[in-house]
């Protein structure tokens, strides 16, 4: 009896000890599955992967959209303009091809976007610079979106 | 049999669990000098942090070294009294003024004793102090960049070594000299030493908030040496000790005529006495010149200021602030332990470590007990101070630490070992080699009321045959002893930069979450900081060009810039716009007379570039930052001087623009 109780005691240190590497496999075995979705994703229902799960947006506040435009100046224009391809894709319109949950995922969370989001995916191995991450917080990148609201593509 | 049936399948699971997860232990084995324990005991594996960080002083290097414990592994070396074209640091513009003194740009110094600022007696991981030995400064190293941000210069003072200890709650961090020389400086005979050289003791200030350095005051003490020192803690807080020599006031030959005392001493120090005094408006302004830098982070730029005045203050101005313990034989360290009642002397030519007891001090001084004095100080009788002494410890004692449990362990410079001994009953515990020629120890908070004793680091002189030979000079090294146990282990063996000195360690959480990972844009107050691509310009002024220019993965804005002239001084102002943890950017400059620049997230740096040629000159980033850091480049078309080639600055062939 003793000698089962020791036995197993030894088996849940062995499976403890060795769990980290086991969930590690799973990350990239879940990788591997959504790699091969690519095909069937409609933009215009992709949420993509990060903090924002839900918007709901309302008429364009107009004083958000300004200081959405100051941050995009600081934090992003070095690689995107909003009238042409530049490092990065050419935003205007972006909100007419993107939801506004994937574009604030974008921004928030590149990393993992660019890894794991079929959309996103897309977008680096055509651009080759990954998305950088610039630590915005999740209000400047409200502004942010608020402000592409106000740039229409043409 | 049953148990045995057991045992041998416990060992067969405990085996298979090891080996199965790739890491184990189930070494074969344990031949050599080390057994196979001690790997692991160092072994840090892949992605994982050591428990401790070391701060190792790089001696006549000048920096300091961060390692971590036990790995030995280097990651960081900070620069602090030398140049470091790796960093820029000394190069570019904003860090020149850091390297200022009363003698002009100094590019070097010789980096002596780290020592991490307190709280209540306890590391607070705030700032390590360190002492530039060779023109005497101390400098100030901020823990969540590890960057220097302060040096201040020490008047009065040479061969800064007594230094750059902290009190318990970082009131003070100190500066004493090794030399004694003319207080103040002047035109004299050197054979009229005797009486006249005076040895300046420094009390600077650490501001609480931010730990800005100002000198408080300085003692005008007799002209020994004054070789190192440490602060009272618990009861004997509001003291300081420091040993001396050459107590005979030699000038010459002091290997022989500086050991003639059977004792030197070590001198006690009242400073909240002494700082009593100047808070009522005691001691004498003198003139005197020295720097103050001091690199603010918002700037991002340094700035020195030259002090005019130092506060002085003699022993006979206050008197019983100051006392000489006698301590044989030209002592060394001075050490005190964790409960501030036992300072340890260590007599460099005696035949065995004195401690000094700090009640029996106090006991003494009431007494009255004196042995004479010395330029008015009064000597303690030797017997009456007296705590005990560990008999026989070994060859040439330097230094001790201790380990919070009761014991200290002293490095013997001449018998190359490191020795273990109980305090309260002086006796020898361990002793074990080391190789060679042992200096310092460090244990991590072994100064202090709570060291965290695991580890003991030992840092050798002389590695001669311990690694693969590299010509004539070979690496200095540290040893790190496992002091878990009643005796000591020795771990590991890794090579350091410079000659390490003293070092300060202490735990890794204490830092890690601190630790800055980038300068927020919005935050950068650097004058020539531009925080939009949409900002960047390039602006003559006379025969200087100022290029404001940012950097993000992966290119320079701008990155055509014409109508240089031959002659011309040009600034390349760059602001790295990225706001993400470890993306730094270099550039660098074709013909550029300094270095490259190499600058974090968020930051500002500048260097200059004079032309002196025709053409057109790339730049080129340094840091390998994306896949597309080889397409991050540039050009500046240079013309003769006089041309009429207007400014001009591109980025895609179109004006840097943010829309």
């Amino acid at each position: 009896m003793k000698l089962k109780v020791l036995t197993l005691i030894i088996a849940v240190a062995f499976l403890s000890s060795c769990e980290g590497e086991s969930k590690k496999a799973k990350e990239v075995s879940e990788t591997q599955v959504i790699a091969k979705k690519v095909v069937e994703v409609d933009p215009m229902k992709d949420k993509g992967i990060g903090p924002i799960t839900s918007i709901a947006l309302s008429e364009v506040d107009e004083v958000m959209a300004a200081e959405g435009k100051e941050v995009f100046k600081t934090k992003c224009s070095a690689c995107h303009k909003m009238s042409k391809r530049f490092v990065g894709p050419g935003l205007a319109g972006v909100t007419e091809r993107r939801t506004p949950e994937w574009i604030m995922n974008m921004i928030l969370n590149p990393e993992e976007m660019v890894a794991k989001n079929p959309l996103a995916k897309k977008l680096l191995a055509e651009y080759l610079s990954p998305m950088a991450n610039q630590n915005l917080t999740e209000n400047e990148a409200r502004l942010i979106l608020e402000y592409f609201r106000t740039v229409p593509s043409k | 049999m049953k148990t045995i049936f057991k045992s041998l399948l416990a060992i067969t699971v405990v085996s298979l669990v090891l080996s199965s997860c790739g890491n184990g232990g189930s070494k074969k084995g344990s031949q050599g000098a080390l057994s196979s324990s001690a790997a692991e005991k160092v072994y840090v594996a892949p992605g994982e942090h050591d428990e401790f960080y070391a701060f190792v002083s790089g001696g006549f290097s000048g920096q300091l070294a961060v390692y971590g414990l036990p790995s030995g592994r280097l990651f960081k070396v900070i620069p602090v009294f030398s140049v470091d074209a790796e960093k820029a640091y000394g190069f570019n513009e904003e860090t020149k003024p850091m390297l200022n003194t009363s003698h002009g740009f100094i590019p070097w110094d010789d980096s002596h004793h780290p020592d991490i600022s307190q709280t209540n007696g306890e590391i607070d991981g705030r700032w390590v102090f360190i002492n530039g030995n060779n023109t005497p400064r101390i400098a100030k190293i901020d823990l969540t960049t590890f960057e220097t941000t302060e040096i201040i210069e020490i008047p009065n003072s040479a061969g800064n070594h007594s230094s750059s200890y902290v009190t318990e709650n970082s009131e003070y961090v100190v500066a004493g000299t090794r030399f004694s020389v003319p207080f103040p400086q002047q035109d004299m005979p050197i054979d009229e030493y005797k009486g006249n050289f005076k040895g300046a003791l420094s009390f600077i200030s650490i501001d609480p908030e931010h730990g800005h350095m100002d000198i408080k005051f300085q003692i005008r003490m007799p002209g020994f040496d004054y070789d190192l020192s440490h602060p009272g803690r618990g009861d004997s807080h509001g003291w300081f000790f420091f040993t001396t020599y050459n107590t005979e006031e030699a000038n010459s030959l002091l290997e022989v005529n500086a050991s003639q005392n059977d004792k030197d001493f070590i001198a006690a120090i009242n400073w909240k006495k002494i700082e009593e005094y100047v808070n009522n408006g005691g001691g004498k302004k003198m003139p005197a010149n020295y720097a103050h830098n001091v690199y603010d982070e918002d700037t991002h730029t340094a700035t020195s200021t030259m002090k005019k005045e130092v506060l002085v203050v003699d022993p006979s101005d206050v008197p019983g602030a100051i006392y000489f313990m006698p301590t044989p034989k030209s002592p060394h360290g001075c050490d005190v332990d964790p409960s501030g009642e036992y300072i340890v002397g260590s007599g460099k030519l005696a035949a065995e470590l004195t401690i000094h007891s700090f009640s029996k001090m106090l006991k003494a001084i009431e007494n009255k007990d004196f042995d004479g004095d010395a330029y008015g100080i009064p000597i303690l009788s030797y017997e009456a101070t007296l705590a005990g002494a560990v008999k026989q410890p070994g060859l040439g004692p330097l230094h001790t630490e201790f380990d919070g449990k009761g014991n200290a362990y002293t490095t013997f410079f001449i018998s190359s070992e490191v020795v273990k001994w109980k305090l309260g009953t002086w006796e020898v515990i361990d002793r074990k080699p080391t190789y060679y020629s042992v200096g310092h120890l460090m244990i991590p908070g072994g100064n202090s009321r709570k060291p965290f004793g695991k580890y003991v680091l030992a840092m050798n002189k002389i590695t001669k045959d311990r690694y693969l030979p590299t010509g004539p000079e070979v690496t200095q090294s540290a040893q790190l002893y496992d002091i878990t146990g009643e005796k000591m282990e020795l771990l590991l063996d890794f090579p350091t930069i410079g000659e390490p000195h003293y070092a300060a360690g202490c735990p890794a959480d204490l830092l890690k979450p601190k630790s800055k990972k980038f300068f927020k844009l919005e935050d950068n107050k650097h004058e020539y900081a531009i925080t939009s691509e949409a900002d960047a310009k390039v602006v003559r002024d006379g025969n200087e060009v100022h290029i404001y220019m940012t950097m993000i993965r992966s290119h320079f804005a701008p990155d055509n810039i014409e109508g240089v002239q031959v002659g011309d001084k040009v600034y390349f102002h760059v602001t790295n716009l990225e706001q993400d943890y470890d993306v730094p950017h270099g550039v660098s400059m074709i013909g550029a007379n300094t270095s490259e620049l190499l600058i974090m997230p968020g930051q500002t740096e500048t260097f200059v570039w004079e032309p002196k040629q025709v053409g057109v000159w790339p730049f080129y980033c340094t840091d390998f930052c994306s896949a597309l850091h080889q397409e991050m480049q540039g050009y500046v078309r240079v013309s003769a001087k006089g041309s009429n080639v207007p400014i001009t600055f591109t980025l895609d062939g179109d004006a840097v623009d943010a829309e």
